[in-house]
């Protein structure tokens, strides 16, 4: 095994900004609004990480979509702990429509090229809280996946897995190589120190393109809208009892 | 409530209950028409949905964490920017309407009670994170930014703002109120972390205490208006910006405890800690009675006795250095179980007892309300006044629970109070008296960091003599000449 794994890491707007719709509707204002790291990606650089300092792998490398400024966010993924990064510039038209589908077809590509055993994602992404990527890379490359993992253990040439499900946990046992995405209590990310972040700039990012990996970009779906949610109204306030129940049959309610 | 008291008691409560549930003013007629008389001005300046004259509102804001009574303003604005204070001041300033500064409510001494009614200005929508030079270790905030905000902000660049007391506090109210916290040891207060301050007098002139925009790490240019604006508690004007010295966020972390037999081993320990040169992060003392209300309220199993909570911040060869070096002293002192962990969750296992101290002192006496007492004193002087303090606890018949900054010779004794038992309330305020004249006793300070508020002002006079107190009186006088700036607080 190559003891290689690929985390990726998206950046989004920060988790903390208030998101406001632009004024056409067609998306969210994202100029001059503070992005990071998509915290479940965080996540999953430190479960990377974490692995490589109980020397059950011997390599991490970050990968991130998207345009210049994702290197800000492999940079960080670097100070964390990883080894080197690759950089897939899309930009542009290509950047607003790169999906779930498009990113799960780079990851597939990457893990071949890169001989990856692992490769560690974040559950989903704050923006568009899709949760597919990891699945979709699983299919694609023909793998197992281990989703939502809260606890994850390397045993050999296979992986345990502890997922958070709707009626508890499930554990599961896996072969690798393998895909997991990583849910909330799977570890708590560590800070990026000084120390750290100077060393990460030495680290090497490589720059791909799509095309490079064989990869077509082209989106089979089509933002029409997008609107905020409607505004809480405020409520009314009534003097008796009779009133209320007045007022709950006149609106349907009972 | 009202059964049991007298008839006389009970006339003046029913008074006091129909006075506050009236909308606009309490008491003062003339005020509650220049109240009247600005709103549709106030509306103009920060739109209808920022000014509040609801009951809920105004309760919420007259009061913040400590025992003392709400006492809510008689009108709540929310400006969204420096330019909407300033015109807000500006008018109550020509009304002569008091002003109260609110930043997060997390206050311990009263401060944001409306004494004389008047307009209380929450900064809650100026949440803005300005000018970060992670280059020069510096930022600037709005005040409705808190620490745990602006921490969460920094995660990426490797810095922090140390500055930890315990609520998450608005970093311009910790600049108010010159906040410390338990690793003021290490990083200081506010007092030396606050590099300049953006503040809007009572007049609504806005001024910048170190010059608009200048952050040098140091300077010797003119009066240090900064530090007279810090630790000032809103009487001298409402703090809009603050600008922040920056650390770099430790490399690693080392969690330790160790209980000793007796307060004076723990605190000798501490002294020679100091003294062997270790640069702990964090140093805390609780005494047997803390550690055993922790013990039950969160199932550990600490030995009953005064422990220290020890924190090292550093990298992994300079941890290792500190932690031997101080595992050595406290064997030599006698401690026992010493207990040191790295990892993020034996750490915070380690360190529960501490984290939970205040509800677990409230554990204790379910229903009861807590007081905590904030005193410092020279670190040589801990160990007698500690000693003294539990004594007096004893013969006063009180629960109190002593938690302790020990690194800055600052320890809050928590007392646990009904507060429907006049006697106990009163043995308490009696003894917090005592405790804090036993500081003064001691060259020390009645108040280490909850500041002086509603109830410490004749301490204040005590702590530093008519003779300060007349100069803090003619600095008051000449920065707000109408006493509109947050009056009752700080200076009888």
């Amino acid at each position: 095994m190559s003891g290689r794994v690929l985390v990726g890491v998206k950046r989004v707007i920060d988790y903390a900004v208030k998101i406001r719709v632009k004024p056409d509707n067609s998306g969210v204002v994202t100029d001059g609004v503070k992005h990071s790291m998509n915290p479940f990606c965080e996540i999953a650089v430190e479960e990377a990480v974490k692995l490589k300092e109980k020397k059950l792998i011997k390599e991490v490398v970050a990968v991130s979509c998207g345009p210049q400024q994702s290197q800000e966010t492999i940079r960080t993924a670097l100070a964390m702990g990883a080894d080197r990064g690759i950089h897939v510039e899309v930009a542009g038209k290509d950047y607003e429509t790169l999906g779930p589908l498009q990113v799960s077809k780079i990851m597939a590509a990457l893990a071949k090229k890169e001989d990856a055993q692992l490769i560690i994602l974040g559950k989903q992404a704050i923006d568009d809280d899709c949760n597919q990527t990891g699945q979709m890379t699983a299919a694609l490359l023909d793998w197992p996946q281990g989703t939502f993992a809260s606890e994850v253990s390397l045993d050999g040439d296979k992986v345990k897995v502890v997922r958070e499900i709707d009626g508890g946990l499930e554990t599961i046992k896996i072969s690798t190589p393998a895909v997991l995405t990583a849910d909330l209590r799977l570890n708590t990310p560590r800070y990026a120190t000084l120390p750290n972040i100077m060393k990460a700039k030495k680290k090497k990012i490589a720059n791909v393109k799509p095309a490079d990996l064989g990869v077509d970009l082209t989106s089979r779906l089509e933002v029409l809208k997008v609107e905020e949610p409607p505004q809480r109204q405020a409520g009314v306030k009534v003097e008796t009892v009779e009133d209320l129940v007045g007022k709950l049959k006149e609106t349907g309610r009972i | 409530m009202l059964s049991g008291c007298s008839a006389g008691l009970r006339l003046l409560v029913l008074r006091r209950c129909v006075l506050l549930s009236r909308n606009v003013t309490s008491g003062n007629p003339g005020r509650a028409a220049a109240v009247d008389g600005v709103l549709s001005a106030f509306r103009s300046i920060c739109g209808d949905d920022g000014v509040s004259l609801g009951e809920t509102v105004r309760e919420q804001h007259g009061k913040d964490e400590s025992v003392h009574r709400c006492r809510p303003p008689d009108v709540v604005v929310f400006p969204r920017c420096v330019e909407e204070v300033s015109a807000l001041a500006k008018l109550c300033h020509r009304h002569q309407l008091p002003i109260i500064p609110f930043g997060t409510g997390t206050g311990l001494e009263g401060g944001v009670g409306a004494v004389k009614g008047g307009v209380c200005f929450s900064l809650r929508n100026m949440d803005q994170i300005l000018d970060l030079h992670p280059e020069d270790f510096d930022v600037t905030v709005e005040p409705g930014v808190t620490r745990k905000a602006l921490n969460s902000y920094l995660r990426e660049t490797g810095l922090w703002f140390p500055v930890d007391p315990g609520a998450d506090a608005s970093l311009c109210g910790m600049a108010a109120t010159s906040a410390s916290g338990t690793n003021a040891v290490r990083y200081g207060t506010m007092r030396e972390n606050v590099m300049n301050l953006e503040v809007v007098l009572a007049d609504g002139s806005v001024i910048h205490t170190a010059g608009r925009n200048r952050r040098p790490r140091k300077t010797a240019a003119g009066y240090n208006l900064t530090n007279l604006f810090v630790g000032s508690e809103g009487t001298l004007g409402i703090i809009t910006k603050t600008t922040l010295r920056l650390y770099g966020v430790p490399e690693e972390m080392v969690s330790a405890v160790c209980s000793f037999s007796s307060v004076q081993a723990a605190v000798d320990s501490t002294v020679q800690i100091l003294q062997a040169g270790v640069p702990i992060a964090r140093i805390e003392f609780l005494d047997e009675v803390m550690i055993d209300a922790c013990n039950k309220f969160s199932s550990l199993s600490y030995p009953v006795s005064p422990t220290l909570f020890l924190e090292f911040h550093g990298s992994e060869r300079s941890l290792e250095e500190q932690v031997n070096t101080t595992e050595d002293i406290t064997q030599s002192n006698g401690g026992s179980d010493f207990q040191w962990a790295r990892d993020a969750e034996t750490r915070n296992r380690l360190w529960k007892a501490r984290h939970d101290a205040w509800y677990a002192a409230l554990a204790m006496r379910p229903g009861c309300k807590a007081y905590a007492t904030d005193v410092c004193v020279p670190l040589s002087r801990l160990p007698q006044i500690i000693v003294e303090t539990k004594e007096d606890l004893i013969e006063s018949r009180l629960t109190g629970h002593i938690v302790g900054h020990v690194g800055d010779g600052n320890f809050h004794c928590l007392m646990v109070m009904d507060p429907s038992d006049q006697d106990e309330l009163h043995r308490v305020h009696l003894f917090s008296q005592r405790l804090a004249r036993r500081a003064l006793a001691m060259d020390g300070t009645c108040t280490g960091e909850h500041g002086v508020g509603l109830g410490k002002r004749s301490l204040l006079c005590e702590e530093v003599g008519p003779s300060v107190i007349r100069v803090m009186q003619s600095l008051k006088d000449a920065i707000d000449p109408n006493n509109l700036m947050n009056p009752g607080k700080i200076l009888l």
